[in-house]
């Protein structure tokens, strides 16, 4: 964006029908999205999913194999990165290293001929607390403090859009815990619009206002992270962020404004409201922390879904809480996390249980579980495209 | 790789070892012994034949030893314009070979660089032509570019060339055999520092409103500058002493004598050894003043670190 105006906001984002193809796959199928002005959006999903992809396509990093890219309504699908207005925190964080750290945040200014480049460089290098570190390279500083650096080098240039590729990935948990709050923070200041890419749920939930989770170059639901999180719609939502317990069975009946599923002879009631499908073979599902445990039988009582006798097959301490996993017959391993309220564990090992929720707790899916592998596949790009030329090989074989 | 001798950042240097370890120096004797006796008393003898003074006879090729500071006077005198050409086709032909070699080297270190066969056959064919004799490639431009040879006859029936024109012996001939001859001293350091180029840093530097130009000289020049700088040495260093592509039996002429020629015919046809020998002392301090402006220089244009360049 030559002519050194600033973004005095965020601009919207908007993907109208994007694909992108690599040779031998497909990174992004047909992707629509709207990411209004100023907000904090995150595109979540595991590697390979195409939110990277996603990514460079708005930096103009890659070029899209079909699709219109407008940010504030201006179509840049043809133009190259440097005239979009458009600033990238790398996930490498790619500070050069033969520039001091205020000639690199000064970089951007620079080339666009702003006024006091130096002036602003060293403002922006307050905002992150490094101000004093400005004279040092970039191999002098921590990886933290790189982090910082390459954000200051980004939001100098007010973009009215800023693009975070995994920017936290390298840092420890309590830095990247640290970091988040300040991103927020800083976004919250600068009130530019923010699109991040993580494969961390949790950092886009605490930080993010709208979570996209996104598998297989499409974005499975999109939403608030509350909404995403009481009310996955698909199994891989469901699964990605959090977890959660599932149980797939025919409708047996309906009531006025429930349904309740026969899994394999246990009933599960669910408030229609919150199932996306209300006949047929569903998926329906709870999340662990929602449930209870019983080490006597409760009475049965309506609101309330129950199962059991199961036995708890595996108790294990995280701090805050615990999480059983309670065997039961029929249903497989049903995950629990209870509080640590008391001291010590509420049941130990073996212990016969049973465990309950409330029916409004429970949410019905669009899509059936699939029949889940213990260790979720965490392939990367290159795989998945071999992947799918050996499927397409096959296919041609065959045909 | 064996191009790594060039590398830019030498690793991070361990703590040295507090004791002196008896083996460090005698694996150290036989470099120190052979640098002892082929370089340290060769130069001795060298500065002392430069003073050296003519018998008293005047018989030619006999020289007594003495004291001759003059005989630097004489010889500078006498040959300083071949003194200022030598390092102005040497200048030349660096400048040349970097406009050459930075393309081609940047071509097959970065942009074919996920196709490690092509690399590798055109590191291949960067290298071949040292497997014929350096002479002999020269030779071979000399009938290439002689009056009788096709390409001079062509320009000539085309009038693109003055009928009594020539190539060889010209100033043009001299600096194309120079150039031709070192390009491949100057790609291979500069392959060496664009392999390592990260070209996330250019992707950066296009987010950051650069065009590829501007891309090119803030980032990409700033960080093969070390490739830069020990090619244009590993070039103009020799280049400026060469005496093969200037001399009359190959690419030169009468007019385009360089130091080289000078010292070559002092010592073997004039058998004028004091003023070779100056000649030679002169050369080597010329280009060792010249080496240390020109890192100087570049360490502070570039800011870059003076580890590894030499």
């Amino acid at each position: 964006m030559a002519g050194g105006v600033f973004a005095e906001s965020g601009a919207d984002l908007e993907l109208v029908g994007i694909q992108k193809r690599f040779p031998g796959f497909t990174a992004i199928e047909g992707m629509d999205l709207t990411i209004p002005a100023g907000s904090f959006f995150a595109l979540l999903g595991p590697s390979g999913c195409g939110k990277t992809t996603t990514l460079r396509l708005v930096a103009g990093l890659e070029e899209a194999t079909a699709g219109r890219i407008l940010i504030g309504g201006k179509d840049v699908t043809d133009t190259k990165p440097y005239q979009r207005p458009v600033n990238t925190v790398f996930q490498s964080y790619a500070l050069f290293p033969h520039m001091t750290i205020i000639e690199n945040v000064a970089f951007g200014l620079r080339r666009r001929k702003i006024a006091d480049a130096t002036g602003k460089a060293h403002e922006a290098l307050r905002l992150v607390e490094l101000d004093h570190l400005a004279a040092r390279r970039p191999q002098q500083l921590s990886g933290g403090q790189q982090q910082r650096v390459a954000l200051a080098r980004a939001i100098v240039n007010r973009p009215a859009l800023l693009l975070l590729d995994e920017p936290l990935g390298a840092l420890d948990l309590k830095l990247r815990r640290q970091m988040q709050l300040e991103l927020k923070s800083i976004q919250e200041e600068v009130g530019l619009t923010f699109l991040h890419v993580t494969h961390d749920q949790e950092e886009a939930m605490t930080m993010a206002d709208t979570v996209a989770v996104m598998n297989k170059g499409k974005i499975e639901q999109l939403g608030a992270p509350e909404v995403l999180y009481e009310l996955p719609r698909t199994a891989f939502v469901a699964n990605f962020l959090g977890q959660s317990n599932l149980f797939t069975g025919p409708v047996e009946g309906t009531t006025g404004d429930s349904i309740s599923v026969n899994v394999e002879g246990n009933r599960i009631v669910v408030p229609k409201s919150r199932a996306q499908r209300h006949s047929g073979e569903v998926t329906v599902g709870a999340r662990p922390e929602k449930l209870t445990l019983h080490v006597t039988e409760p009475k049965p009582e309506a609101g309330t879904n129950l199962l059991g006798p199961g036995r708890v097959i595996d108790v294990s301490f995280s701090g805050v809480s615990t999480q059983y996993i309670v065997a039961i017959p029929g249903l497989g391993s049903i995950v629990v996390f209870a509080q640590n309220m008391g001291v010590g564990p509420l049941v130990g090992e073996g212990t016969e249980t049973w465990v309950s929720w409330k029916v409004e707790h429970g949410f019905g899916l669009e899509d059936e579980a699939p029949r889940q592998p213990r260790f979720s596949s965490d392939t990367d790009t290159a795989s998945i495209a071999l992947e799918k030329k050996r499927a397409l090989m096959s296919e041609l074989e065959e045909a | 790789m064996a191009f790594s001798a060039f590398a830019s950042a030498a690793p991070a240097q361990e703590p040295a070892p507090k004791r002196r370890s008896k083996i460090a120096l005698l694996l150290l004797a036989p470099g120190v012994l052979y640098l002892v006796i082929f370089f340290l008393v060769p130069l001795f003898t060298l500065v002392t034949t430069a003073l050296q003074a003519p018998t008293a006879s005047g018989d030619i090729g006999q020289y007594v030893p003495g004291f001759e500071i003059g005989n630097y006077a004489t010889v500078l005198a006498q040959y300083s314009p071949q003194i200022l050409r030598s390092f102005g086709y040497s200048l030349v032909a660096t400048v040349f070979a970097l406009l050459f070699s930075y393309p081609l080297a940047y071509f097959i270190a970065v942009k074919v660089r996920h196709r490690p066969l092509l690399q590798n056959l055109l590191l291949v064919l960067v290298i071949a032509p040292f497997f014929i004799s350096f002479l002999l490639r020269t030779m071979a431009w000399k009938s290439m570019l002689s009056d009788e040879s096709f390409l001079v006859s062509a320009l000539k029936g085309l009038s693109l060339m003055a009928p009594d024109a020539h190539i060889t012996g010209t100033p043009f001939s001299v600096i194309f055999g120079l150039t031709y001859n070192f390009i491949p001293f100057m790609t291979l350091p500069l392959y060496a520092v664009l392999e390592r180029l990260d070209t996330r840093y250019l992707e950066a530097g296009s987010d950051l409103y650069a065009r590829p130009f501007t891309t090119f000289r803030t980032i990409t020049l700033p960080l093969s500058a070390p490739g830069i700088i020990s090619g244009v040495l590993l070039t103009f260093i020799p280049a400026a002493g060469d005496y093969v592509n200037a001399s009359r039996q190959f690419l030169g002429g009468t007019g385009t004598t360089m130091i080289g020629n000078v010292i070559d015919s002092n010592f073997f046809d004039l058998q004028n050894y004091p003023a070779a020998a100056a000649l030679s002392i002169i050369l080597m301090s010329a280009i060792l003043v010249l080496v240390i402006v020109y890192i100087l220089l570049s360490v502070y244009v570039w800011k870059t670190g003076t580890e590894g360049l030499l």
